[in-house]
């Protein structure tokens, strides 16, 4: 057995079994975090209070969900709106919760290609980060199931139908996906499992994976500078607190975060009293019918670019395209073929890159949810290949970047 | 170090409400632009004459007992009980005629007195009971007793309109009940098209009653052409103004539709609305109030945050 | 030494169990998110094929999915007349000739309308459009109504069991 010694506080005996004194060293008080940073770096932050809401607000539904087809509507609908206690309210937050915390992610992995923190040994933070986005996708997919509305069902069925690749026509694969030849229980069942335990603890575990992604690069900054993080640590902890570069992460950097938090939760308590409907789409409130498709039929906001992007296509081109655009963002600390980790306007044709991608992302959203009748058809068309185009253009663009 | 911070919030707000706008309001309009762009008239009823005469109600009374409302008709409030049940009548009308005791005070005396006198026409059924092809509609037009026959329907409506609670004291369920609850269930709110459905100690009379709602409810699909929909979560699936104007003129909405246009009072459709609340947003009273203090609390949170960060970052400048 | 590769092996052959192991454990997963028995049985829906009007499309149930099915009057049937692929489509069942197809549109799977007036088909979703043969009228569909396995028996016909009439079109490409 190691050597113990008798413990002279409280504190002390948990040093002796846990090291926590070490772990808060690490892992808080002295995790380096640079000055020269702007909210957006508060993000992170806020998807972890994101989050955390989805996973309480989720434990109470799941205590009143029925995951069948003919009780779940109903349990959700009238049960846990009507009948449990603040279950509206449980209800209301994790479908906006659901739907805010993809605007968060968007924001935070626009801020990470803007600052250039994927690059140069920050590639792993950027790829476990797109892996979180592939979780907490299909985690939002299999989640919109469960109401067990019209939407649940419909898309369900065009995304599962997706799966037949175009000409490949490998209905069986379909078939077996969903366990039964359209979304039926066998589906909602699966999906149900999905959403409630397999893709948290994948979630969770990419969590894990993206805090130690980030641990040993440090956390990048404004203005994409190098800092000495030993020697920087050293003024700090001489005393020289102002002269710094880098600041605590607890209570510094955490004490901007909170405040961040604080606001970001009046704006999101304000969806969640009076203006969800954004999240919650009134034609989920239909209880779902195989023999009647809705007139309408689109995703939620979040995938609508990605949705776009397969839909002016003839059904294998856009598969190809849809395959493309889901990896392609993964591979952009590759496809990056400058040396600079910058921000963005610091680096010429980048910049314009960046906000030719963002604006055309916004677009491609637009056009998702329009239906597809002139001109929505047209500019989505061509806002596709632009996104195409844009990134093959990439490692040219950036081949040619001098060295800042 | 210039602080980017306010260009930078401004940035991201933007782009994040040009993105909302787009995908919400803009989306919407685009997407539903008959209905957004529908006409409502605030239950005018425009297109139905006004009432020329004045009513007399004890005439009314006369003539409502002589015309033979009652053979279809139960008035509560004068003793007069429905001549069969409503299984029963929806096998001969395909739907259950109304009690009279609150159409007064529930119904638009124009649209009452168009009723009487042209029912398919009131109703705006006209496309599915055209008197030209002998498709007579199931309710009976009153012909007149011999008098001058505007006169008498006005003193008709002016019996109704008394007999009637008075209009500010029609309940949500009473409005709701009277003008739709015949044709569509509300389960949620426990409303079969043949009245709430009481609690059964025995499950045999349960389903015996259920039965009877299945029967009722196959009369009525034949009549209407399929099942009208339970309304139980259709504010929350269609919103207010998608129903207001419906209630106003099916016909406006989903057009060539076999709903009747059911002549309800302005006041009457906001009650009929408040009840479809009731069904599916019920707790929107709670919302509210939690509501308003979760933002008080919320905006004392931020505050607190803010002054610990500006505390800790004093000496970090 | 000779120790020590005896544990390399060791390890290896340990290794190679513990494989071994996970496969069958993977495989038996797999198994569980197969379709149930009970939903593979409940594939079969048998049609009276006397009761269709001309010109009426009535939408039955097959395998959770719609099943149109469309008695095609004389003026249809002398429309397709000349044409191979429209004629192929065809299932004629004693004296009566009928468009049978899976409800769903070949894009991307919503249920397409049945206009009476023009006796075709419309696809609210992307705006594809079939005529009364079940071909496709109007992009984005990229080919005509899948039809159903089926098997003639009579005046019925059982949606679920191969057929030859049924066999001849999936060989000869006209279904999937």
């Amino acid at each position: 057995m190691a050597h113990f010694t008798k413990a002279t506080s409280v504190k002390d005996w948990f040093n002796q079994r846990l090291a926590v004194e070490k772990v808060e060293k690490v892992m808080m008080s002295e995790y380096w975090i640079p000055k020269n940073i702007n909210f957006l770096w508060a993000m992170g932050m806020v998807l972890v209070i994101t989050f955390a809401m989805l996973l309480v607000s989720g434990i109470f539904l799941l205590m009143y969900y029925v995951p069948t087809v003919d009780e779940a509507f109903y349990s959700v609908n009238y049960t846990i709106m009507r009948e449990v206690d603040f279950g509206w309210l449980w209800r209301h937050v994790h479908g906006v919760a659901a739907s805010v915390v993809f605007l968060i992610i968007y924001i935070h992995m626009f801020t990470g290609i803007y600052y250039g923190s994927y690059k140069k040994g920050r590639e792993m933070i950027w790829i476990s980060g797109m892996l979180l986005f592939v979780a907490f996708s299909a985690e939002a997919f299999s989640g919109y199931m469960l109401p067990w509305g019209q939407m649940s069902y419909w898309a369900g069925m065009v995304i599962t139908n997706l799966f037949a690749g175009g000409s490949l026509h490998a209905d069986g694969l379909v078939e077996w996906i969903r366990g039964d030849y359209v979304p039926a229980q066998a589906f909602l069942g699966r999906f149900f499992m999905l959403h409630v335990l397999l893709i948290p603890i994948a979630i969770m575990g990419l969590i894990g994976l993206h805090f130690a992604a980030l641990r040993i690069p440090h956390v990048n900054n404004q203005d994409g500078e190098e800092i000495d993080f030993d020697v920087e640590a050293e003024k700090y902890l001489a005393g020289n607190k102002a002269e710094s570069k880098v600041m605590r992460f607890a209570n510094d950097f955490m004490s901007k975060d909170m405040m961040v938090v604080g606001i970001y939760l009046i704006f999101f308590f304000y969806l969640v009293f009076w203006n969800y409907g954004f999240a919650m789409d009134p034609v989920n409130f239909d209880p779902a019918d195989g023999l009647k498709t809705p007139a309408h039929i689109y995703p939620e906001w979040y995938f609508l670019w990605s949705y776009e992007i397969l839909r002016p296509f003839s059904i294998d081109l856009g598969l190809i395209l849809f395959a493309f655009a889901q990896v392609i963002f993964v591979l952009l600390p590759f496809l990056d073929r400058s040396p600079n980790t910058v921000p963005a306007n610091r680096r010429g044709l980048f910049a314009i890159w960046f906000w030719v991608m963002l604006a055309n992302m916004i677009i491609l959203t637009a056009m998702g949810k329009l239906p597809p009748e002139d001109p929505y058809s047209q500019i989505g068309f061509v806002s596709a290949i632009l996104f195409v185009a844009q990134w093959l253009l990439l490692p040219v663009i950036t081949m040619f970047e001098k060295k800042v | 170090m210039k602080n980017k911070e306010p260009l930078i919030l401004a940035v991201v707000v933007f782009f994040s409400l040009v993105t909302y706008y787009l995908v919400e309001p803009f989306a919407h309009h685009v997407l539903h632009k008959k209905v957004v762009e529908a006409p409502s008239e605030g239950f005018a009823y425009t297109d139905l004459p006004a009432l020329t005469k004045t009513g007399n109600a004890a005439a009314g009374q006369d003539l409502i007992m002589n015309a033979g409302c009652a053979g279809c008709h139960s008035i509560d409030v004068a003793g007069m009980p429905a001549p069969m049940d409503a299984v029963t009548a929806a096998q001969s009308y395909g739907v259950n005629p109304p009690d009279l005791s609150n159409a007064g005070a529930i119904y638009d005396a124009k649209f009452l007195a168009d009723l009487i006198k042209n029912p398919a026409h009131a109703l705006k059924v006209e496309h599915k009971f055209d008197e030209a092809k002998g498709q007579m509609h199931p309710m009976v037009p009153f012909y007149g007793m011999g008098g001058d026959i505007d006169q008498e329907i006005a003193d008709m409506v002016a019996y109704l309109q008394s007999i009637a609670v008075a209009p500010a004291d029609v309940t949500p369920a009473m409005a709701y009940e009277n003008a739709c609850g015949r044709c569509h269930a509300v389960s949620y709110e426990n409303w079969t098209q043949i009245g709430t459905k009481p609690s059964f100690k025995h499950e045999k009379d349960s389903l015996a009653y259920d039965i009877k709602v299945l029967e009722y409810q196959d009369s009525l699909k034949a009549y209407m052409g399929k099942l009208p929909p339970d309304l139980s979560m259709y504010i929350r699936s269609r919103g207010d103004d998608f129903l207001n104007k419906l209630i106003e003129n099916p016909q406006n909405i989903l057009e060539g539709t076999a709903m009747p246009r059911v002549g309800v009072t302005a006041d009457a459709a906001a009650k009929v609305i408040e009840h479809m609340k009731d069904a599916g947003d019920t707790k929107r009273h709670e919302r509210e109030s939690i509501g308003m203090n979760v933002m008080i609390y919320i905006i004392i949170f931020a505050i607190f945050a803010i002054l610990w960060k500006k505390q800790v970052w004093r000496d970090l400048h | 030494m000779e120790n020590n590769s005896r544990r390399g092996f060791m390890g290896k052959a340990f290794g190679a169990v513990a494989a071994v192991g996970a496969v069958g454990s993977l495989v038996a997963m797999k198994k569980s998110w197969d379709p149930l028995p009970s939903v593979k049985a409940a594939g079969f829906t048998t049609l009276d094929m006397s009761i269709y009007e001309e010109n009426v499309m009535v939408t039955e149930k097959w395998r959770g999915k719609p099943i149109f099915v469309l008695k095609k009057s004389a003026e249809v049937m002398s429309k397709e007349k000349g044409n191979a692929e429209a004629e192929a489509r065809n299932i004629k069942i004693g004296n009566d000739n009928f468009m049978i197809a899976i409800g769903l549109c070949t894009h991307l799977g919503c249920i397409p309308a049945f206009r009476k007036d023009s006796n075709d088909f419309l696809c609210a979703c992307h705006g594809g459009m079939f005529d009364a043969s079940g071909l496709v009228t109007q992009v984005p569909p990229p080919r005509g109504f899948d039809i159903p396995p089926f098997k003639i028996d009579g005046n019925k016909l059982v949606l679920g069991e191969v057929g030859p009439e049924w066999q001849a079109m999936k060989d000869n490409g006209v279904t999937l």
